[in-house]
């Protein structure tokens, strides 16, 4: 059993918040309070009165052999209680979501730029800073792989498509980084004709910059260690259990002494699905015997969590006249950087969903993700899917302007339906409206023509109110695309969300305890907790125990699954509490009764006018069940065809944006963003929109300005001031209209929502800049010398 | 260093202060008050932002010695203890917050705005709203429920006479 250990200031507690609200309200957040009052406590927001600060040092090089490292200055410096390297880390020295193949510290090779190489804890944060520089590492400095496609030997697209498969002889840049070579995965799909013709063939190369999730709230916790000799970490993720896990092989300790509780989350977007800190702070709390804080300032979060892969992509589309797509071959590679992170998985949904919506009979894609120098790249937002739409999207374009069609005609032709066949042969057993979102786009009004003349604002130009332009060289653009996005995790996983439902009485009054270990990140699962469970119990007070690990995974808050798969968890656990309830019910009326439900705090039956009010019922008894829930499974695909049922659900989504650009200076101001979206039902409304909006703007930022900049395995800038996420100046209005289509395989008919508009924004903004400017773009982001051509 | 300040409206004293420490880290981590954020922590994101006598700035940028003798206004101190200000009761029901982050430092910033508008009698413009929260950035509502919150905020307190 768990030591008590004291729990810090600020740790987290149970939310109850405002209450009512149920399936389909715009209920109101138990934790909004708490956060617009500044009383919620964020991750960086713990603190004990006998707390140490811990730091990392990292290194300088992407690529370099660690000849020595020499803590003795560090450790005299005043106020230092310990300096820790890899020869401190008890158990496992490597770990990762899906292969262990990163350090918990630098072992003999360190991979890329910002690679964590020792710890310190002192009592002032900047002593522990001015500690760790004071470290002497003597490394032995190489050259580093910098590219995706030289990592795998495959140094031209020519050379790729002469032999596709092969990994030719290792060039000198493609030395090994890892035992088992640069490949962490090579997907393929094949189906129909492997030679197959068409009237019209468009080819075209694309690339995705890497973009970061720059969430604001810092990696941050607080690690205290128990008196059982193991350790409770607080701290901002995604998923408390794989962490655990991980944490639990680092530090070899079992489960049981290894306490994890979700601290809060400022933002996530898959950022924190790797580990950060979480070792880390274990390990100096342990070794000092102390409580240890660690929150990273902007510059270290940049290389302190896994960005967006890049990529590079070669797509060729053939169709007949009339439009109907004959066939797709696309080569994607993503570059994985210096560590696998959930690359595989990301290869998976690169792969299996890499030519979009579209009904294709002749497919043949291949998706390699690779081993570079460059920084980790894991999950973000759109997860493999966002830079294939960019490519998909964009050839759609290509091609109905080489077949002289309407884009949104073309794309209308060649849509999945329900009932449909995707490239995997897995049957689309829910609908998928793509047409419909895309029409509803079409009929919705567009906004004001360009400004001229007296009516300028110049608030309103491109460039704002730089005063750069007058809108003499301003051309407006309209552009449309469509997201296919899995929802859940795919390719047989098992992945399944518990839930431990408690209904009691207390002051007279029936509430509802849920608890489950899934990660709040600002998206608003708590909400949707308390609102599934006033559904299926009928009362008006639910409280959410704090997020931790004594009760069972929830799996992670990732791929739009959270109100799937927690969510049907809550429900079922809820119709486990009811029906004990009730057959307790029936049991005090002593006759079958056939309408009995929960109601208002009170068993009811209409019909027969029964009203046993909870507190009668119960007494001081809770009820309480606890259980894990799992969607329908999915199954791997096939190695050599990438054929079978892999993906659970798919979501969809649908954007049009208007764009003026200046195309003198290269400027772009995004007018409106509209977007479409079945979300299946809408639990929360409110939400709902909030994250079609919130996804808009991300897409938005990777079309025209977010991107990290990495020079031979270098980022050239880790901060707010360099790395540009949209403002509210670079945001325009952002018009939202929701489908309800039930899913009968979903809980209440409910389709993952959040990452679909992060998918479809960012092709529409490249697709009007495109049809402002009549160029061809074939690389986000976009920026000024692209438009230019200077 | 010792630092004597006004808080909130309570004279707040704090012993052992380092003269690299800013007034953010002295708020948050000597005087307990951890409602303004340390999201970038180098004048970019606004999270941090809180009342300098009377003036809006990034708490991040000042050095805790500039605040000697001054009066500092955090997002702890926008309402009386269990009240809501007016603009953080409409970020709550225009669904302005999602991770909830941003929220401190938007919350004094649109107050700024508000207070400002109101005292020339009359509500921000929608430009005008941009400009004055574009130095804090969002990264989950895409500034749309944020907007409609100040424009709520804006409404109920034009015809709030204090």
């Amino acid at each position: 059993m768990s030591t008590p250990t004291r729990a810090p200031s600020g740790a987290p507690s149970h939310l109850t918040g405002p209450g009512g609200g149920r399936v389909g309200d715009d209920a109101a957040r138990p934790d909004g309070v708490l956060k617009v009052r500044g009383e919620f406590a964020y991750g960086s927001d713990l603190w004990m009165d006998d707390m140490l600060w811990g730091v990392t040092l990292r290194s300088p090089h992407p690529y370099a052999r660690i000849r020595s490292i020499d803590v003795g200055a560090a450790l005299a410096v005043p106020g230092v209680h310990a300096v820790l390297t890899s020869d401190d880390v008890p158990g496992e020295k490597v770990y990762g979501l899906e292969l262990a193949d990163q350090p918990v510290l630098a072992l003999d090779v360190v991979r890329y730029q910002g690679e964590p190489v020792a710890l310190v804890a002192a009592d002032h944060p900047d002593t522990a800073r001015r500690a760790a520089a004071r470290i002497v590492v003597d490394y032995d400095v190489w050259e580093p792989v910098t590219d995706a496609r030289r990592a795998l030997g495959h140094p031209t697209w020519n050379q790729v498509h002469d032999s596709p498969a092969e990994v030719t002889e290792l060039s000198r840049e493609s030395a090994h980084l890892h035992p088992h070579g640069n490949l962490v995965r090579h997907l393929k799909v094949r189906r129909g004709d492997p030679a197959p013709t068409a009237d019209v063939v468009v080819v075209n190369e694309y690339e995705v910059g890497m973009q970061d999730q720059a969430f604001l709230g810092p990696e941050s916790g607080l690690a205290v260690p128990g008196e059982d000799g193991g350790v409770d970490l607080y701290v901002a993720t995604q998923w408390l259990h794989v962490d655990q896990r991980q944490i639990c092989a680092a530090l070899a300790l079992p489960p049981e002494r290894v306490r994890l509780t979700l601290a809060g989350v400022g933002g996530a977007f898959g950022g924190r699905e790797d580990l950060s800190m979480h070792v880390h702070a274990c390990l100096l709390a342990l070794h000092t015997g102390r409580p240890v804080k660690m929150s990273y300032n902007r510059e270290e979060s940049f290389f302190g969590h896994v960005h967006r892969h890049p990529a590079t992509m070669r797509y060729e589309h053939g169709a007949t006249r009339d439009g109907d797509l004959v066939y797709v071959k696309a080569t994607i590679y993503f570059d994985g950087g210096a560590y696998a992170s959930s690359t595989p998985a990301v290869v998976g949904n690169g792969g299996t969903m890499g030519i979009g919506p579209y009904v294709v009979p002749n497919v043949h894609v291949d998706c390699y993700g690779a081993y570079t120098n460059n920084p980790p790249c894991g999950a973000m937002r759109g997860f493999g899917s966002v830079q294939t739409a960019f490519a998909y999207e964009s050839q759609m374009d290509a091609l109905a302007a080489e077949l002289g069609m309407d884009p949104v005609d073309l794309r209308c032709r060649n849509a999945m339906e329900q009932g449909s066949e995707a490239i995997t042969g897995q049957v689309v057993d829910s609908p998928a409206p793509v047409v419909e979102l895309l029409r509803r786009l079409e009929a919705m009004p567009l906004p004001p023509e360009v400004p001229t003349g007296d009516a300028v604002d110049l608030r309103d130009m491109p460039g704002g109110v730089s005063n750069s332009t007058h809108g003499e060289g301003v051309r407006r653009g309209v552009g449309y695309a469509v997201a296919y996005k899995n929802v859940a995790f795919s390719e047989g996983f098992d992945d399944y969300s518990t839930a431990r439902v408690r209904l009691e009485v207390v002051g007279g009054e029936a509430v509802a305890t849920v608890h489950t270990a899934a990660a709040e990140v600002g998206q608003g699962l708590v909400t949707v907790e308390q609102q599934i469970a006033r559904t299926e119990l009928g009362v008006d007070r639910v409280t959410v125990h704090p997020k931790d690990t004594a009760v069972g995974s929830a799996g992670s808050t990732s791929a739009s699954r959270q109100t799937y798969v927690t969510g049907g968890a809550v429900k079922a656990a809820c119709e486990a509490v009811r029906a004990r309830v009730l057959e307790r019910a029936r049991s005090v009326v002593g006759r079958p009764v056939a309408d009995l439900r929960l109601d208002g705090g009170k068993v009811v039956s209409d019909l027969e006018g029964v009203a046993l009010p909870l507190a009668d019922l119960l007494g001081d008894e809770a009820v309480e069940e606890t259980l894990e829930w799992r969607h329908r499974p999915t199954e791997a695909v096939d190695p050599e065809t990438g054929q079978g049922f892999a993906h659970v659900q798919y979501a969809f989504s649908a954007h049009r944006a208007v764009v003026d650009v200046d195309t003198e200076l290269g400027l772009v101001k995004v007018v409106e963003m509209a977007c479409t979206q079945d979300v299946g039902k809408a639990i929360n409304p409110q939400a709902v929109v909030g994250q079609i909006q919130g996804g808009t703007a991300q897409g938005l930022g990777l079309a025209v300005m977010e991107e990290i900049l990495v020079r031979d395995g270098r980022v050239q800038n880790p901060s707010f001031t360099d790395y540009l996420i949209p403002t509210v100046l670079d945001m325009p209005p952002v018009r939202v209209e929701i489908l309800e289509y039930a899913d009968p395989h979903a809980p209440y008919g409910l389709r993952g929502v959040g990452e679909a508009p992060n998918i479809s924004s960012g092709p529409a903004v490249l697709a009007a800049i495109r049809q402002a400017t009549g160029l061809p773009l074939t690389r986000v982001p976009v920026r000024p010398e692209h438009l230019t051509g200077t | 260093m010792r630092l004597s300040c006004t808080v909130n409206g309570t004279p707040r004293q704090v012993d052992d202060v380092w003269e690299g420490e800013s007034l953010l880290y002295v708020l948050r981590e000597r005087m307990g008050l951890p409602g303004s954020k340390n999201a970038c922590e180098q004048g970019e994101c606004g999270s941090c932002t809180v009342y300098l006598d009377g003036l809006p700035v990034c708490a991040c940028l000042v050095a805790a010695g500039q605040a000697q003798g001054r009066e500092v206004g955090t997002v702890e101190g926008l309402a009386p203890a269990g009240e809501l200000h007016p603009v953080q009761q409409a970020f709550l029901e225009a669904g302005a917050v999602q991770c909830g982050f941003c929220t401190p430092g938007l919350l004094v910033a649109t107050d700024d705005l508000v207070t400002r508008s109101r005292a020339e009698g009359r509500t921000p413009a929608d430009a005008e709203i941009r400009e004055a929260l574009a130095g804090n950035l969002c990264r989950c509502t895409g500034y749309e429920k944020i907007l409609d919150a100040v424009r709520l905020a804006a409404d109920r307190m034009a015809g709030d006479p204090r």
